[in-house]
């Protein structure tokens, strides 16, 4: 298939398609507006449902009841919509549900900005809503990336029977990029006749299934949370994914950075590098599980004396990058959070 | 190789658009290329600007503080972003609405009268295809046939829209050389 020249957000919006995913829920927000637009024309042309919800907590039980009743499903929304999604996001965790959700970040805390940022590190990895669950978390450097981790974000739903997160900052959704939507990464959703409230006569059994979140039985709820620990702890063994920049050279200074962001430090690196200053790069495309093991690895050789985490926040990554460090080597960090972002001279200097 | 080009203007000039063209010509020219706009609370009338890389490598930072080439539509744009140019990058300035030069004297500068250019073809909006062919013309960085091919592409759902336009690429191009 040839390329298109399309704006992240639109290339969101298509990519969900191509992954057989029919059902669309949003409120809008800018800076991710144009997924809705792109959307409300698109979906029609399929077959598909686009619904504006009245907010986006009602649309995060949108999602919810689409999920139980085995549909494939997404949203996006940028930071403080998905604030408001949080409840929804926790009770689908509770209950298993697979589901995606994009967040094109923009600044905050608050209402913020609406310019580009990386502050929401912290929601989608550590605390998005109440109670003890993870997202598995995407970060896209590009636009392609975008469309090819949408496109794995519905299969490793499924897979989990966990809400998967696509997270970018608010330039991969603005910028445009040629892009291809890969027929290798479509998609059958899976059968889920064993959980999903999809109808005793498309299923054809006797047996009711229930999706739920409440387990008052105490033993009931501790059982719940085990088995979802044990997800998160299959995730960290199975979907840890990163891509390694400039580390075949003997690098003083070895960069942890995601997103747009990378794009900047790569930058940065090359004209590091026709200065003759080596500088490496680990760049997680997976947050949560995060690349412990290869940033350890990276950092624990002997030209390697500092790791330095770069980002469009307030050094909200260092302390996973510290963990994965763990005190061999120091970590500083260097980030901007207006809106601004970084350009490759300010990363050199 | 790597080319930027910074497009500004005031919101309504095009400019978003002309850079999706040039952008869309690279890409068929099997460029790696990148568009970035200024967006904002932006309105009718407000600054609006966008960046375009091209480049025969994956492209790193989409994000640029000194691109090689500027296309300037009205005065605040040449003013606050002419001094971030490269050395030997050119400058289009659009003389109908800019009274003044870029003050510099390391780059090419290109002046093209584009409003009154585009009100002789019968169509002031055609003021921004001018520019953008006047400054393909000059710099090079996508062929004509490959701009036109763009341009007839994103005018595919409005026909008859697309000789005027043609019309307007070749006084750019014209304008490009008289300079």
């Amino acid at each position: 298939m040839s390329k298109v020249l399309m704006k992240g957000n639109e290339a969101i919006g298509e990519a969900a398609i191509r992954s057989g995913c029919l059902n669309y829920f949003a409120y809008p927000i800018t800076p991710q507006s144009e997924v809705a637009e792109y959307l409300a024309r698109r979906m029609p042309e399929v077959g598909g449902v686009f619904l504006q919800g009245e907010s986006e907590v009602a649309v995060s039980y949108m999602i919810f009841g689409a999920a139980a009743a085995g549909a494939r499903v997404f949203t996006t929304s940028s930071s403080p919509g998905i604030s408001l999604m949080s409840e929804g996001i926790s009770y689908m965790a509770g209950a298993q549900c697979p589901a995606v959700f994009v967040n094109i970040m923009r600044g905050g805390p608050g209402l913020g900005g609406i310019l580009p940022s990386q502050a929401d590190y912290f929601q989608a990895t550590k605390s998005l809503g109440h109670g003890d669950f993870r997202l598995l978390v995407m970060a896209p450097a590009s636009v392609q990336e975008a469309v090819e981790m949408m496109m794995d974000a519905f299969p490793l739903a499924e897979k989990y029977r966990n809400p998967v997160m696509i997270l970018g900052d608010g330039l991969i959704g603005q910028m445009m990029e040629p892009v291809e939507f890969p027929d290798s990464k479509k998609t059958e959703p899976l059968n889920n006749d064993a959980w999903a409230t999809s109808g005793l006569d498309t299923r054809k059994s006797d047996t009711r299934n229930l999706v739920k979140s409440l387990f008052l039985d105490p033993e009931a709820l501790n059982n719940n949370n085990l088995l979802l620990k044990s997800k998160y702890e299959q995730m960290k063994r199975e979907e840890v994914r990163f891509e390694a920049y400039n580390t075949d050279s003997a690098y003083n200074v070895l960069i942890v950075s995601y997103g747009t962001m990378s794009r900047v430090c790569r930058t940065a690196i090359d004209s590091m590098k026709a200065d003759g200053i080596e500088v490496g790069m680990i760049r997680p495309q997976t947050l949560f599980p995060f690349p412990e093991d290869q940033i350890r690895a990276a950092a624990d050789v002997t030209h390697c004396s500092v790791v330095a985490s770069i980002e469009m926040s307030m050094g909200q990554m260092i302390e996973d990058i510290e963990r994965s460090v763990q005190g061999k080597k120091p970590v500083k960090w260097f980030g901007k959070c207006g809106g601004d972002v970084p350009t490759p001279e300010e990363v050199v200097a | 190789m790597q080319n930027e080009v910074q497009f500004a203007g005031f919101g309504g000039q095009g400019i978003m658009l002309i850079g999706k063209i040039l952008a869309h010509a690279a890409m068929e020219e099997g460029f790696e290329v990148s568009w970035v706009p200024s967006y904002g609370p932006e309105m009718r009338g407000g600054t609006a600007y966008c960046t375009v890389v091209i480049s025969d490598q994956p492209i790193g930072s989409p994000v640029i503080k000194n691109p090689r080439h500027l296309v300037a539509m009205n005065r605040p744009s040449l003013e606050k972003f002419a001094p971030a140019v490269q050395k030997g990058g050119i400058i289009f300035i659009n003389g109908s609405l800019i009274s003044v030069n870029s003050g510099r004297d390391d780059v090419d500068e290109l002046v093209v009268p584009v409003v009154e250019m585009a009100k002789e073809l019968g169509n002031v909006k055609t003021a921004n295809i001018i520019a953008l062919a006047a400054f393909v013309a000059r710099s090079g960085v996508v062929g004509i046939e490959a701009l036109k091919g763009s341009i007839k592409e994103e005018f595919a759902q409005k026909q008859k829209l697309i000789p005027m336009n043609m019309q307007a690429v070749d006084a750019g191009i014209q304008a490009a050389k008289k300079d």
